[in-house]
């Protein structure tokens, strides 16, 4: 009898509890994050934006998991297997930084083949079956331009900072510079120099070439890499040219200094490592049957004169400018790209 | 006779034992992994992975080491995902040539008894920088047939299962059954007394290196036929995890004593012990002391047992 009472209730049970769960479609939903590389602040606030955010998703119940693996080393090989291995563990979706855009597709193939939903950003892959959140590097190189020619039409010569030699970002965002001088052909690029994405290779780099160069009306710059430059000109006792900034803090910092002193204007831009939460809406977008567009683009986050102090105040000393996204956000995205 | 094939046969016990409870352990994590396509996932990029082991272990067995091997199989895949798909006889003939260059550089480390670590360094930037020549940015497509013989489903067992069992099997008869392999591994084991036998130690090692860089070929088109293409960086850890298979599957550094049916299951143990360490859910960043804490455990089980070898060969 009493057997049949404890039935009886968890039925009863089991019939309340499905209503609560039928809240969202996606409640039933894993979606797992595979990283290749955690050695850098980028990457760090990229991991620690996701489980904010995904951490208070699955609470509310909009998805059953949202777990980050990262591999040990940075190797595509390595993520393939783990690729393999969320497969084998069931997840509905993978959201996914890949360490190649192509060493990956086989093992990417196999997820769709399974079922599951791949979503690929800021490292994506080429297999037709992901989803990719693309980052418009091109377009970031050519914004910069575009706003010195705004805060100076009179034109001039332009000093570019370049990234690491040989890899696809720093080509597409240079590519999208000179795209952006061909545009408002006043302004002339006089130098480049490699400042790989670092403020002390930058500062030397630029350091090097000044001598060389006529008067700089302004520096086009890649991320983490105009503090190093404003420091190298100010050493040379030049007069200050525009310094495109890339939302590091060092950089809003001295911003922010120069805007106090002298009433500096520059602008910053760069991509904000919360983009990893826009791929898990995404994805959670995709799994709740939406139809959504195979590639997407990710807008990038600009910092002006005006929002300065607030950006500034929310970014952590050594890190980076950041937004974490939500589902809303997500839904424009998605909209925009229709 | 008996006792010397009980030895050789505890010699595969340790490896055979560490991989079956591993892969108890993941079942148990996994049921899922329980299936012909969990085993295939589980299991198929562990075939590359044995195909590099077996190269390895063959310049281990004339007490070598090469530690271009990441790189050349990186070159490997590079020319099979634009040569090999685009110009099929081209492609060929490059693999060949490069099969050739492998057993040139044996004979160039005999004759002029070189280090093959510093000459198989060297190397290892030679490759890399042809294989970055070749694919400056990562692309290339797998050749269909490559793409086709990977993915394949075979009755009973998964592509695998069925490719790990076929390369241990011919890798034993090369070097354990035939009079090449036994001469190889002579080579290792006493290179003076082979000599004085009257053997040609230099055609030994030259046909070492030569079928080492065979199989380093035959990995490098397992592993794009996988990843359906190529990039100029794919492999480079293969260098490290074909030493660590070798030793994991009971061969050594010296001596001549390798196992290829060992080091097939050696290159399986290690891939699934990635697969273990991530269903456990272990932190990305414990996991590779914990895949170091795996080799030290299953290493030190192995001199357990040369202990135990030796206490009774005294006897």
């Amino acid at each position: 009898m009493t057997f049949r009472k404890m039935l009886l209730a968890s039925v009863a049970i089991a019939c309340a509890a499905i209503p609560a769960s039928a809240l969202a479609d996606t409640s039933g939903k894993k979606i797992a994050l595979s990283n290749n590389y955690a050695g850098n602040s980028w990457r760090q606030a990229m991991l620690t934006s996701w489980e904010k955010v995904t951490g208070e998703a699955v609470k509310a119940g909009v998805v059953a998991a949202a777990d980050a693996f990262t591999t040990a080393e940075n190797q595509a090989t390595e993520q393939a297997a783990q690729i393999q291995n969320m497969i084998l563990q069931g997840y509905d979706a993978i959201v996914l930084n890949a360490a190649s855009p192509t060493a990956l597709n086989g093992a990417v193939k196999e997820a769709c083949d399974a079922g599951i939903t791949v979503v690929s950003f800021d490292g994506i892959v080429t297999e037709p079956c992901a989803w990719r959140i693309a980052v418009d590097f091109k377009e970031m190189g050519r914004s910069q331009v575009e706003y010195l020619s705004k805060k100076l039409p009179n034109g001039g010569n332009l000093l570019e900072i370049r990234g690491l030699a040989g890899v696809f970002v720093d080509d597409e965002i240079s590519a999208g510079i000179h795209e952006g001088v061909k545009q408002f052909p006043q302004f002339k690029i006089v130098g480049s120099v490699h400042g790989d994405w670092a403020q002390d290779v930058a500062q030397k780099a630029v350091a090097g070439v000044l001598p060389s160069l006529p008067e700089v009306i302004g520096v086009v710059t890649q991320g983490g890499d105009g503090y190093g430059a404003a420091q190298a000109i100010a050493a040379a006792k030049r007069p200050m040219p525009v310094i495109v900034m890339g939302n590091r803090e060092d950089e809003l910092k001295w911003w922010k200094e120069q805007k106090d002193a002298n009433g500096y204007e520059t602008m910053s831009v760069s991509i904000a490592p919360g983009v990893s939460t826009l791929a898990f809406w995404v994805a959670q977008q995709i799994l709740d049957g939406k139809e959504v567009k195979k590639d997407l683009v990710v807008p990038f986050l600009r910092i002006d004169q005006d929002n300065l102090e607030q950006n500034l105040a929310n970014t952590q000393a050594g890190g980076v400018a950041n937004v974490e996204y939500t589902q809303a956000d997500a839904i424009k995205v998605i909209e925009s790209a229709k | 006779m008996r006792r010397t094939l009980s030895a050789d046969a505890m010699r595969l016990a340790i490896p055979a034992l560490s991989l079956t409870i591993l892969l108890a352990a993941v079942f148990w994590l996994q049921p899922r992994a329980m299936s012909y396509v969990g085993l295939n996932l589980l299991f198929n990029l562990a075939v590359p992975i044995a195909l590099a082991t077996i190269a390895q272990m063959l310049i281990m067995s004339v007490n070598d080491l090469d530690l271009s091997m990441g790189t050349f199989v990186s070159f490997v895949a590079c020319v099979t995902a634009t040569f090999l798909r685009e110009a099929p006889l081209v492609g060929m003939l490059i693999l060949f040539g490069v099969v050739v260059v492998y057993a040139g550089l044996g004979v160039v480390i005999h004759l002029r008894n070189l280090p093959s670590i510093v000459v198989s360094l060297g190397m290892s930037f030679v490759w890399a920088g042809l294989a970055v020549l070749l694919l400056p940015a990562p692309g290339g497509q797998a050749p269909d047939w490559v793409r086709a013989l990977m993915t394949m489903k075979p009755p009973v067992a998964p592509m695998a299962i069925v490719a790990s069992i076929l390369i241990a099997i011919v890798a034993h008869f090369v070097v354990m059954r035939s009079s090449l392999g036994v001469l190889i591994r002579g080579v290792g084991g006493n290179q003076r007394s082979v000599e004085r036998a009257g053997w040609s130690v230099v055609g030994a090692r030259a046909a070492a290196y030569g079928l080492a860089g065979v199989f380093a070929v035959l990995a490098g088109v397992a592993l794009v036929g996988l990843t359906t293409s190529a990039d100029a960086n794919i492999a480079l850890r293969y260098t490290l995890l074909s030493i660590a298979g070798v030793i994991l599957g009971g061969g050594e550094f010296i001596g001549g004593r390798v196992s290829p049916i060992g080091a097939v299951i050696g290159a399986l143990t290690l891939t699934l012990a990635g697969s273990f360490l991530s269903f456990l859910r272990i932190s990305p960043d414990w996991q590779i002391g914990a895949q170091g804490a795996i080799l030290i455990i299953v290493l030190a089980l192995r001199l357990l047992l040369n202990r135990l070898e030796k206490r009774e060969k005294r006897r």
